[in-house]
């Protein structure tokens, strides 16, 4: 019984994490899902984001500009990325690991040390682990006003033009987008969203960590799959990022339990790394093993 | 309307794999030519188009499009003369998007893209319209993704987005019944023929199949390692065969046209 409670005490703090680990899959929804890009440099500029927050906000900027200049500083982050790749012509899983490196030398010149505490005892922050319910209630709300954002952003004109850039560069390019631009605005903006997460998780644990970024993609792409399977009814653009939101409280949830049961939390990134791999695994399993049968009356490529 | 000059491009140059694709291609179209484009495997006929198209510079030479040098502009800033039909019914269109969003998409080429809504409702209505004349029911699936079509239906939008939407200065369609069953293709060239004509737009077609080539255009031009040997027009064109076509390119090359690919269709 007591068992139970425990886990039960530790749902909330979890519920939290798994908020802000959504809002960040949320930024690697819009590389991988829709850019079609795996962006490393996430596991870098989130800890940009929580590093000038933390840094501003102990020099007494308010919190809430604190947090923009993270966002922006993410996006700057996703812009370097964006240009390696698309005046360099480095490959984009490449072009994240060099910004990934280069941002461990500048988070720590950020921060000046290793660690930096913004401990909600002597600064005005958001939210902080102390009181999770406020928690919940803040990040929530920067969800859905996050997905709202997203929804009407992707719905424009210049958002079409995005997605069509994922989904197909040569047709874009025919219908006149500059594809490189908006792949540099889509990296730019995926990183902006991560950062403006890694400001609202230091907060949220009370400081920011040079270490704090180490495997952050894997936790998104684990959110962003997760959310698929379990919204998998959803056809609607904002249903599919809430979807997102839902699976990093999903992953978290477990998480919290798997410690729970006695797990060596060494083995944690092990596991965590191997289900998503097998997860990202699993569509390509399907068209290797489960063939279809041929339908009848299939059209044959004539002439070729 | 379009003028190419002296055009070389040369892939993999000083490698064994070098190999010349176009070869001083000199090219001048009208105002309203229907031009269908023939020749054997790498003679240049795609790569003619890929250049128009700016997808790599020019080794040497100039591209004007009604009057304006392209040769140097981007692929992107190029799309706004040019529509395109792909060989691949796939390439044209972005499968994960709605019909109608692929329509919006090909509405705004060479516009600015801005953070209006990316379709209005006059827009659908409009569409609706355009896709009823393809008569192939996509009037009423304008919320589809265009990755649940068929080949055939794929290459109609394609078609729509690349001619109608937005009159091009020029249509550039790379073969693009080849991947077709031939009742689909017979089909998707019938709606061709309508487009150019209503629109008067002038056009490339590349085909494989010379009837085709005969049948449609005004003029027709034949390609042969990465130059323009053979150019027809007017009523000389009306009354070329498939034989004495052959025989042309016989004398033409110097040496026997054998391309199954083309003789069978």
């Amino acid at each position: 019984m007591n068992f139970i409670l425990g886990m039960l005490g530790s749902m909330p703090g979890a519920i939290s994490q798994g908020l802000v680990w959504g809002l960040m899959a949320i930024g690697v929804y819009i590389t991988f899902k829709i850019l079609d890009i795996a962006d490393l440099t996430v596991d870098g500029s989130i800890c940009t984001g929580a590093a000038v927050c933390a840094v501003l906000t102990i020099n007494g900027v308010p919190v809430g500009l604190s947090m923009c200049c993270a966002f922006l500083a993410g996006m700057l982050t996703g812009i370097v990325t964006g240009l390696f790749h698309t005046k360099l012509g480095i490959p984009p899983i490449l072009s994240g690991i060099l910004t990934q490196l280069i941002l461990w030398s500048v988070n720590l010149k950020i921060m000046g040390k290793a660690n930096v505490s913004v401990s909600s005892r002597t600064y005005e922050v958001l939210l902080s682990s102390m009181d999770n319910t406020w928690a919940i209630i803040i990040l929530a709300i920067f969800g859905i006003a996050l997905i709202v954002a997203l929804y009407w952003f992707f719905g424009t004109e210049f958002g079409c033009s995005l997605r069509s850039t994922g989904c197909n560069l040569a047709m874009s390019r025919a219908q006149g987008i500059n594809t490189n631009y908006t792949t540099v605005v889509g990296l730019a903006l995926s990183n902006g969203i991560v950062a403006l997460s890694g400001a609202l998780l230091a907060q949220y644990q009370g400081f920011a960590d040079i270490n704090m970024g180490r495997g952050a993609i894997v936790i998104g792409l684990a959110a962003v799959i997760i959310g698929e399977a379990v919204f998998s009814f959803a056809k609607n653009f904002a249903l599919r990022l809430l979807g997102v939101l839902v699976g990093g409280i999903i992953y978290y949830v477990v998480y919290q339990v798997v410690i729970y049961l006695g797990l060596d939390t060494d083995l944690l990134k092990m596991l965590s790394a191997l289900v998503v791999g097998l997860f990202l695994g699993i569509p390509y399993l399907k068209k290797r093993y489960l063939r279809r049968p041929k339908r009848k009356g299939v059209k044959t490529n004539a002439g070729n | 309307m379009l003028v190419i000059e002296n055009a070389y491009k040369t892939f993999n140059p000083g490698t064994v794999n070098a190999k010349t694709a176009l070869n001083g291609l000199n090219l001048t179209l009208r105002e309203g030519d229907f031009v269908t484009v023939i020749g054997g495997n790498g003679a240049g006929k795609s790569t003619m188009l890929n250049a128009i198209c700016g997808t790599w510079p020019l080794d040497s030479g100039r591209i004007l499009i009604d009057g304006d040098d392209v040769t140097n502009m981007p692929e992107y800033q190029r799309a706004k003369y040019l529509g395109r039909v792909f060989q691949d019914p796939m390439m044209g269109t972005a499968a994960d998007m709605e019909i109608a969003e692929n329509l919006a998409l090909a509405k705004r080429r060479g516009k600015h893209r801005t953070l209006k809504w990316g379709i209005s409702k006059e827009e659908r209505i409009e569409y609706k319209n355009l896709l009823k004349i393809l008569d192939l029911g996509l009037e009423d699936r304008m919320s589809s993704k265009v990755g649940l079509l068929s080949g055939g239906q794929r290459q109609a939008v394609t078609l729509l987005m690349a001619a109608s939407l937005q009159s091009p200065k020029l249509l550039l369609l790379d073969e693009h019944t080849a991947a077709l069953d031939p009742k689909t293709a017979a089909k998707v060239l019938d709606i061709t023929d309508k487009i150019v004509e209503s629109n008067h737009l002038t056009t490339l077609m590349i085909t494989h199949n010379m009837r085709d080539a005969i049948a449609h255009g005004n003029r027709l031009i034949m390609m042969h390692d990465g130059h323009v040997v053979i150019d027809v027009s007017g009523e000389e064109k009306k009354n070329l065969t498939v034989e004495s076509l052959i025989e042309m390119f016989n004398t033409v090359s110097g040496r026997e046209f054998s391309n199954d690919r083309t003789l069978l269709s």
